[in-house]
């Protein structure tokens, strides 16, 4: 249990986590491309993106929250050793990391406020396909309109209506990954 | 490989920067505060745009580094230096080679692809500051979208010079929310601010990041009978004959003599390189 807690990290991390956060950024400055991340192992059921997304971003200023099945002793010892991230709850946390059921209700998370709208919570969000294909996305970002696979409902559209609040999604599936900020249209 | 980390940065602090970084992308031209470092160079020298490099880079990158365009002036040789002894970067001085550019108050005459980044250095980030200095006054007026003050600014350079004299760091509205200062850019280059790179700002010693993804909407402020016009000197370039891009004017001699020439290096080198000339050359020829 212990030692496979040390585990999983990167092997060269200032290298590492450059090329990650390169793909996390064109994630999230074009909504609808999907981008592949490696390097990282956390333990199941955590996405090999997810796990180099928080070794990239997360660290003792930005507390995680692990909802529902990620929320394992195997994966809270993974967190503490790599990225020495306090967990907490939703209503406090910088990042959370689960899947689209466990996460919602959104409204839990931190949404920033108008003065400071950038001190809302990212949510790593797990699903079980991504592609390029779905529901249509307007916004900065996006030259025309782009395409991606998102759960139905209508809380992207809620979250969007916010700004210059609101939440950010990162969501990985296996290596790959996509984002989807508080700026895209959801339509 | 050197003796410093990858990129300078120590790692905790790339991971802040890039946090800021994403919440800026996310929220297009609202500025997001970060913990900005000494770096080793002073405060106006590009220390906010240096850092967010330095966060930004991985090492396939080619690296290039203007400042008012020019490769060769003493701030972009050394920024270049410095990332090629600690990142071991490769580095350009060609616009359409450069996967990252680092800029300080131009935007290259060549349009730039969906795959390069252009990262600016930015003195003073907040475009209401000259008109308002408390920042508890203007964080209120950006969360309550309340531009009033800048619109009478612009007025008032019509009732004093008949036209709006701003003529660089020239403010814009951002998706029809943030009003943003584009860094101390001539007005000429706002339009090509709707651009397929990705814009990241930095502003070292006022602590902000700020940012553009690409296809953003950027637009001038202005007003109906006022409209927006990005100027330049009215002459084509003396070396290169352009006629569509920025110039910088040379004092060529103590008896008024002047000459118009290209402010973006690479472009005026690459023209020159091509065949064309301009009117200096010709003269010299007859």
């Amino acid at each position: 249990m212990q030692s496979a807690a040390l585990k999983g990290g990167f092997e060269t991390p200032a290298v590492q986590s450059a090329v990650a956060f390169r793909e996390i950024m064109t994630a999230m400055a074009r909504p609808g491309h999907v981008s592949h991340v490696t390097g990282g192992e956390a333990p199941a059921p955590v996405s090999a993106a997810a796990a180099a997304v928080i070794l990239t971003l997360c660290d003792a200023d930005t507390g995680l929250y692990l909802a529902g099945a990620y929320d394992t002793e195997a994966m809270r010892a993974w967190v503490r050793f790599h990225t020495s991230a306090p967990l907490c709850g939703p209503e406090a946390c910088s990042f959370a990391l689960g899947t689209w059921d466990d996460l919602r209700p959104l409204g839990r998370f931190p949404l920033g406020s108008a003065a400071y709208p950038d001190r809302s919570a990212t949510l790593i969000v797990e699903v079980a396909h991504l592609q390029p294909q779905g529901r249509t996305l307007t916004g900065p970002g996006i030259q025309d309109r782009a395409e991606l696979s998102l759960p139905a409902g209508p809380e992207f559209a809620d979250n969007h209506a916010l700004f210059p609040r609101g939440l950010d999604f990162i969501f990985t599936c296996g290596a790959q990954l996509a984002a989807l900020p508080r700026s895209t249209r959801v339509l | 490989m050197s003796d410093y980390n990858f990129a300078y940065l120590d790692e905790q602090t790339k991971r802040m920067i890039r946090r800021a970084i994403l919440k800026g992308l996310a929220i297009p031209g609202y500025q997001v505060p970060f913990a900005s470092r000494e770096m080793p160079m002073p405060y106006g020298w590009g220390t906010g745009g240096v850092q967010v490099t330095a966060a930004t880079l991985v090492p396939d990158d080619c690296l290039k580094v203007i400042d008012q365009g020019a490769d060769d002036t003493t701030n972009a040789v050394s920024i270049r230096k410095f990332f090629e002894n600690t990142a071991s970067v490769g580095t350009t001085t060609q616009t359409a080679e450069a996967s990252v550019i680092q800029t300080r108050h131009r935007i290259p005459e060549e349009a730039l692809r969906e795959d390069q980044i252009l990262v600016y250095q930015v003195p003073i980030p907040e475009p209401l500051r000259f008109l308002e200095p408390r920042e508890t006054e203007t964080r209120k007026m950006h969360a309550l979208e309340e531009y009033g003050l800048m619109h009478v600014k612009l007025y008032e350079d019509i009732a004093r010079h008949g036209h709006i004299a701003t003529s660089y760091a020239y403010p814009v509205k951002i998706e029809d929310r943030y009003v943003m200062d584009p860094s101390p850019i001539p007005k000429f280059d706002n339009p090509k601010m709707e651009m397929a790179a990705i814009q990241l700002f930095g502003a070292g010693r006022e602590q902000r990041i700020y940012a553009l993804p690409p296809y953003t909407k950027v637009v001038s402020l202005d007003f109906d009978d006022h409209p927006f016009e990005a100027s330049k000197a009215p002459h084509p370039c003396a070396l290169c004959g352009a006629t569509g891009s920025y110039l910088d004017e040379v004092i060529t001699d103590d008896a008024g003599g002047r000459m118009f020439v290209c402010s973006d290096t690479d472009y005026c080198e690459t023209r020159r390189a091509q065949g064309h000339v301009g009117a200096t050359q010709t003269e010299e020829a007859a």
